[in-house]
């Protein structure tokens, strides 16, 4: 287990790795410098800003420096926000994305789980019909509509109260981020919700589940224990990838919210060729989808003793 | 009928034969006809392959019939939600309008008055029409100017006047004339008499719902009427079933236009991207070995690339000149980044394939690689290719949407969905046909892919086969 686990991060560090390479290349690929948008009228200006920055010198000697500050856990200065360390708008920011996205998770885990099963146990009748349709909906219906209808409801909620029952955007308390995760999570409780039904379906006709009916156990028992735990085993394996996708990806939610959150950091340095924060945010975001790939794998294994083996 | 009925002779002939009652078995079907057969039973998939031939008809004969300009404003109908088609009265080109000055009136007051009179006799002059409304009022004694308001909501006393529209600084003048942004709805006008620095505490307020209308030259420019049109003639305005966006282009035509390149990134980037990683896959999968490791290693590499870094930068990194709308570079950056999940799907195929009993049946009978490939492996990897293809299709659609929406994707002014729904977004409150209708159109593309794929899994899974058989 402890081997296992060593070398899964080990090929997880050499893949992050291989992402900062290719990024640090593909982001100096790009025409124009993040000095393009500074007031460097004069050559000279230009000249010393450059200096400072380390830009003046030959690329591969930047990729060295850039490498060694990286192994010691130091991103640099931001180009565009003066005197701000990327490191700084990291811990700033991403704590927020990390909430909203830990919630919404939570509501699009614990939602798909519960939908799936009940569509499952009412199979074609009236439950799993409508269900099923809003799950359609759910995956059809794109995510920044979902964001702008939820902030309509807010709106609308409120005037009809008279006062401020949700606030409509912003951040700060644990109201502000009710809505926006429940937005976020949807598309992904749609998704888990048909992986669940599918998979409790499939787990339906096999031999344990009538072994389990011929000993005689109890019917919440064979529910609970052998059929919902075999088939939750499907979902946990896309939450991995779907945990760093929803804390990484919820930047139209973070947009339409007015939410202070890292993706928009992340997009508003692309925009500006911010080359430290890009770097920044980048192997942060690629250590955090390796890391979280390898703990569902690992959670997996204490679910699953089968996969243990390996 | 008896048996005692005499026998004859032809009783001992052979019964006439026929094709079909040698017949032992059913017609046999291909795996294809099979699958076809129980496509046709799922009335879902079904009707989702309609919806995306209907679609695909909106966007290639679409413009043919509605021939609209995407392009052109009407800026008579600007956010227009949609409506039946409307009329407009022809007026006369615009005359500059002299408010009426009253010549036996001072237009200062003698002294600062402690009080004034209400306007009184505040009237409309000529037609309230959309081009211009003229308002009248007899002078107010001692007033040194008169503040003029507009509201759409009726005022409650002093509360709510709305936009202020003119202060005049004389008492003697008493017209005014109205030419702001107006439109066919009621307006109530407001005026306050002033000693000519101090509004009073009086007003006088009246409704006026100006009719639509348009001059005579914007309607000959417009190809609505000709030079020969009288004034008070009522012709139709451009007709816009999906109503107009807020710079007063016809939505349906955008929504034709931007079908054109939401579905050609929609369809063309996982039809590429998808053949690429079915050859890779493939490839990688029949070699296996060192080359099947270094080839997945690549391919694991180019997943873990953070997405929306990466499409950004080959958008910036082609160059995207002025007027060029941006739809290229993001086909290229789509192929670019989604192939490997294709490829480790049809590698994974390829490897189970290849271990099959029939595959080393059809070796042992002398068959070579390239009849095993395109004779056996390939078609079984079909399958599950068309179903990765189908579900790409709105995963690439939504992809379009989500760039475009934070104004990384198409650039205006060529529409795309998304691009359409970024500006929708921004009048929501106010005119939510604007979001309605390109949001609408996505989630009816997606959600036809995705039945047909749901379709397409269930009749091409070969358990499925044999369970309802």
């Amino acid at each position: 287990m402890l081997r296992y686990t060593l070398g899964r991060l080990l090929s997880g560090v050499i893949t992050v790795w291989f992402i900062a390479t290719a990024t640090f290349l593909a982001m100096h690929a790009v025409p124009g410098d993040p000095l393009m948008n500074e007031k460097a009228t004069t050559p000279e200006i230009r000249q010393n800003l450059s200096k400072k920055y380390g830009l003046d010198r030959p690329l591969p000697e930047q990729y060295v420096i850039f490498l060694s500050n990286m192994a010691q856990g130091d991103f640099g200065l931001s180009f565009t926000q003066q005197n701000r360390r990327v490191n700084d708008i990291i811990r700033d920011h991403f704590p927020v994305s990390a909430a909203l996205g830990v919630l919404a998770i939570a509501f699009a885990a614990a939602g798909g789980i519960l939908w799936g099963a009940l569509t499952a146990l009412y199979r074609n009748r009236l439950p799993d019909v409508i269900i099923m349709f809003l799950v359609i909906l759910g995956i059809s219906v794109p995510s920044f509509v979902f964001a702008a209808l939820g902030q309509l409801a807010l709106v609308n909620l409120n005037q009809w109260s008279g006062t401020s029952i949700l606030p409509v955007a912003g951040w700060g308390t644990l109201s502000h981020m009710l809505v926006p995760s429940l937005v976020l999570g949807l598309g992904t409780m749609a998704l888990l919700t048909r992986l669940m039904r599918s998979s409790m379906l499939e787990v339906v006709n096999e031999d344990y589940i009538k072994t389990a009916k011929a000993k005689g156990l109890s019917a919440p028992r064979i529910f609970f224990k052998h059929q919902l735990r075999n088939a939750i085993l499907p979902v946990i394996t896309v939450l991995g990838p779907q945990i760093a996708a929803i804390t990484t990806g919820g930047f139209v939610v973070e947009l339409v919210f007015a939410i202070p959150g890292l993706g928009r950091y992340f997009v508003q340095a692309v925009q500006q060729l911010d080359y430290t924060v890009i770097m920044g945010t980048t192997v942060f975001y690629g250590a955090f989808l390796v890391l979280m790939v390898i703990i569902v794998d690992i959670i997996y294994g204490f679910i699953d003793p089968r996969v243990r083996l390996k | 009928m008896s048996l005692e009925r005499p026998l004859t002779e032809p009783d001992f002939s052979p019964a006439p034969g026929s094709a079909a009652a040698e017949q032992l078995t059913r017609p046999s079907l291909s795996f294809w006809q099979d699958a076809w057969r129980r496509l046709k039973s799922n009335t879902r998939a079904i009707i989702s392959l309609y919806l995306i031939i209907g679609l695909a008809f909106f966007t290639l004969a679409g413009p043919l019939l509605w021939t609209q300009d995407p392009a052109a404003q009407d800026l008579d109908q600007i956010s227009q939600a949609p409506a039946l088609p409307k009329t407009a009265r022809l007026v006369a080109d615009y005359q500059p309008f002299t408010a009426p000055i009253v010549a036996d009136h001072p237009s200062e007051p003698e002294d600062y008055p402690d009080e004034l009179a209400a306007v009184a006799e505040l009237s409309v002059l000529g037609a309230a029409t959309t081009q211009s409304v003229k308002l009248i009022w007899a002078p107010v004694d001692q007033a040194g100017g008169y503040s003029i308001y507009r509201s759409e909501r009726k005022p409650e006393g002093l509360l709510g006047l709305g936009l202020p529209l003119e202060t005049v600084n004389a008492g003697n003048i008493v017209g005014f004339e109205d030419r702001l942004n107006l439109k066919s709805q009621p307006y109530y006008y407001s005026i306050v008499p002033t000693d000519g620095f101090d509004e009073f505490d009086v007003v006088t307020t009246i409704k006026v719902e100006p009719e639509q209308s348009i001059t005579i030259s914007q309607a000959v420019l417009q190809g609505l009427a000709t030079p020969d049109d009288l004034p008070g003639q009522v012709i139709p305005l451009a007709f816009h079933p999906f109503g107009t966006d807020y710079l007063g282009r016809d939505i349906l035509a955008r929504l034709m236009q931007g079908a054109r390149v939401s579905l050609f990134i929609g369809v063309v980037a996982p039809l590429i991207y998808v053949l690429f990683g079915v050859f890779y896959g493939g490839f990688a999968g029949y070699l296996g070995g060192k080359i099947d490791q270094i080839l997945m290693r690549f391919a694991d590499f180019v997943v873990a690339l953070p997405f929306l870094l990466f499409m950004i930068l080959f958008k910036i990194a082609f160059g995207i000149g002025p007027g060029e709308s941006g739809v290229m570079p993001m086909l290229v950056a789509l192929i670019l980044l989604l192939w490997p999940a294709t490829a480790r799907l049809v590698r994974g195929q390829v490897l189970k394939i290849r271990e099959q009993g029939y595959i080393e049946a059809a070796r042992l009978l002398g068959g070579g690689s390239s009849y095993l490939i395109l004779r056996h492996i390939i078609p079984n990897t079909m399958g599950v290719i068309l179903v990765t293809l189908t579900f790409a299709v709105p995963s690439a659609i939504f992809t379009e949407a989500f760039l475009s929406f934070i104004g990384m994707g198409v650039a205006p002014p060529t529409p795309s969905w998304g691009s359409m729904c970024n500006e929708g977004v921004k009048t929501m409150l106010s005119h939510p046909h604007e979001l309605f209708f390109p949001a609408l159109f996505i989630s009816i593309t997606v959600l036809a892919f995705n039945l047909l794929g749901d379709g397409l899994t269930e009749a091409l899974d070969s358990k499925m086969r044999t369970r309802d058989q």
